[in-house]
């Protein structure tokens, strides 16, 4: 191909073309109307928590909708724990998987197929088989929205699902730290590649508040993803603070939205969902 | 300790310690032993190995499916010329994954002397650790013991400790499954500044609850890296 005269803009849409030739095409899920992808990138910063208290969150600003959660962190799944739920779903007439269903969510997670213990020592190509069965064969009803726990990275998992499904919207999620925002550019830049509308940054653990003497503390900095949303000309979804009570709650099964739903944490993450709300009409326009 | 140390960074989605140790943006020369790593001061004590230096924006997005980055774990691993070290400190991605599996296959030949799992006390991290743990004694790779980080916050302020991730869990985990616990690690703003900022933490607060607790640490590991 001679490079000389060809513009930076005509390569590019060249490759994306060339990316887009031979891909599997992209089928809905069936009785799913939209799917919200929630990513981060970095490990660790509070992705399956606040997918979960983000998928209360739509129903409690909108009691009329139905909500399931999907977690396709196959490797680390946390979604039985931070919903409370065990066991192995029963199956339909048609061999498809009945979801587990808590505080009025299904869900469907890895965690419900193996042993706590186990490692789930797969390589990418199982992976996608895995995520492939976890989206495909289960019998999620009719849903306004799916909430997809993503795992950390930019890899298989990503792509598989962004190239199997239509996926209305990313919410990627970050500290303030520079390195987790580092790494939330990335899977911003990997959504963009994949024509994924990022609908906008959530900026977790933001602030701690002493409980004794109120002194607030950035412990993982201050403001970062706020100032990284405008850099990337990405929405801000919202603050959500470090409070001994997420964790507490978390830990015992009773995301915070139900637990102690007019909590100023549980605020943080209605108003957060009722932005998500806003962009996803937005984008679909 | 006069200890020469080279850090493999693995996390080919996610490399942070380039950041990290406040290296900048150098290219990675080729000599006849292969990549020469990148040094982070003259004395050449600490060497290190990531993508993040091969890329030519090193904040660029690294969308690679598995054979892709078992093809390159493979290189870092036989391809750099790291020379004499006393310790190599392999940094994973998180989860059991290509990563894992490639850099285990391709340090066979090699002596690997055990794995250090972090975690940090809340259920979610512990429940994925256990996995790490059980995927460790599977592949047959020594736990060199479970460090609990993020563990327990002191207020500045005040100096009242708030247990935001909770407390205990990884030494809990330590001790359900049999595995040495290394000691615990405060949340310490001071240390996420320096990371920030690229400087270095234990020159700048010597003084720091954060600072013994990572030198006793230390100093149980190598005991424990001697003794075997």
């Amino acid at each position: 191909i001679p490079l000389m005269g060809v513009t930076h803009k005509a390569l590019q849409e060249r490759q994306r073309q060339q990316m887009a030739r031979g891909l599997p095409k992209q089928k809905p899920i069936t009785g799913v109307k939209q799917v919200i992808v929630v990513a981060s990138g970095k490990g660790g910063v509070g992705k399956s928590t606040t997918a979960v208290n983000l998928a209360l969150g739509l129903t409690a600003v909108n009691p009329s909708k139905s909500v399931g959660v999907l977690d396709a962190d196959v490797h680390g799944p946390s979604i039985p724990k931070l919903m409370n739920l065990k066991g192995n779903p029963e199956l339909t007439d048609n061999n498809l998987m009945i979801p587990l269903t808590n505080y009025g969510i299904p869900c469907m997670s890895m965690g419900f197929l193996v042993d706590d213990a186990a490692p789930i020592v797969w390589r990418g190509l199982m992976v996608m088989s895995a995520i492939e069965k976890l989206l495909r064969q289960v019998n999620w009803g009719s849903l306004d929205y799916l909430v997809v726990d993503m795992p950390p990275g930019t890899g298989d998992v990503q792509l598989s699902i962004s190239q199997n499904i239509p996926v209305a919207g990313a919410v990627i999620v970050s500290t303030p730290q520079d390195i987790a925002l580092l790494d939330a550019r990335r899977g911003a830049e990997m959504f963009k590649k994949v024509n994924v509308p990022v609908l906008g940054l959530v900026q977790n653990m933001s602030v701690f508040q002493c409980p004794n003497c109120h002194h607030q503390t950035h412990i993982f900095g201050s403001d970062g993803a706020r100032r990284l949303a405008e850099t990337l000309g990405v929405h801000f979804l919202g603050d959500i603070p470090l409070h001994l009570n997420i964790r507490e709650m978390s830990d015992r099964g009773q995301p915070v939205v139900v637990s102690s739903p007019d909590s100023p944490e549980a605020e943080a993450y209605k108003k957060v969902a009722a932005a998500v709300v806003r962009r996803l009409e937005e984008v679909s326009t | 300790l006069a200890a020469t140390v080279g850090i493999l960074d693995i996390d080919l989605c996610g490399p942070s310690i380039p950041r990290m140790l406040s290296v900048g943006r150098p290219d990675v020369h080729q000599c006849d032993l292969g990549w020469v790593p990148v040094y982070t001061d003259a004395e050449k004590s600490l060497a290190l190995m990531s993508i993040g230096f091969l890329l030519d924006d090193p904040d660029d997005a690294v969308v690679w499916r598995g054979p892709k980055k078992t093809a390159l774990i493979g290189q870092f691993v036989s391809d750099v010329a790291w020379g004499e070290l006393d310790v190599l400190l392999v940094d994973t991605p998180p989860g059991t994954s290509d990563e894992h599996l490639a850099v285990l296959e391709n340090l066979k030949k090699h002596k690997v002397d055990g794995a250090i799992l972090v975690t940090t006390p809340q259920a979610v991290s512990t429940g994925d650790v256990r996995r790490e743990i059980t995927f460790c004694k599977k592949t047959g790779l020594r736990i060199l013991g479970i460090v609990e980080n993020m563990s327990g916050f002191a207020c500045p302020h005040c100096s009242e400790c708030t247990n935001i991730f909770s407390k205990g869990g990884g030494e809990d985990l330590a001790k359900l499954t049999g595995s040495v616990f290394l000691g615990s690690v405060p949340l310490d703003p001071l240390l996420s500044a320096s990371i920030e900022e690229g400087k270095d933490f234990i020159q700048s607060f010597p003084h720091s609850p954060t600072f013994s607790a990572i030198t006793s640490i230390s100093h149980t590991l190598l005991n424990s890296l001697q003794a075997a």
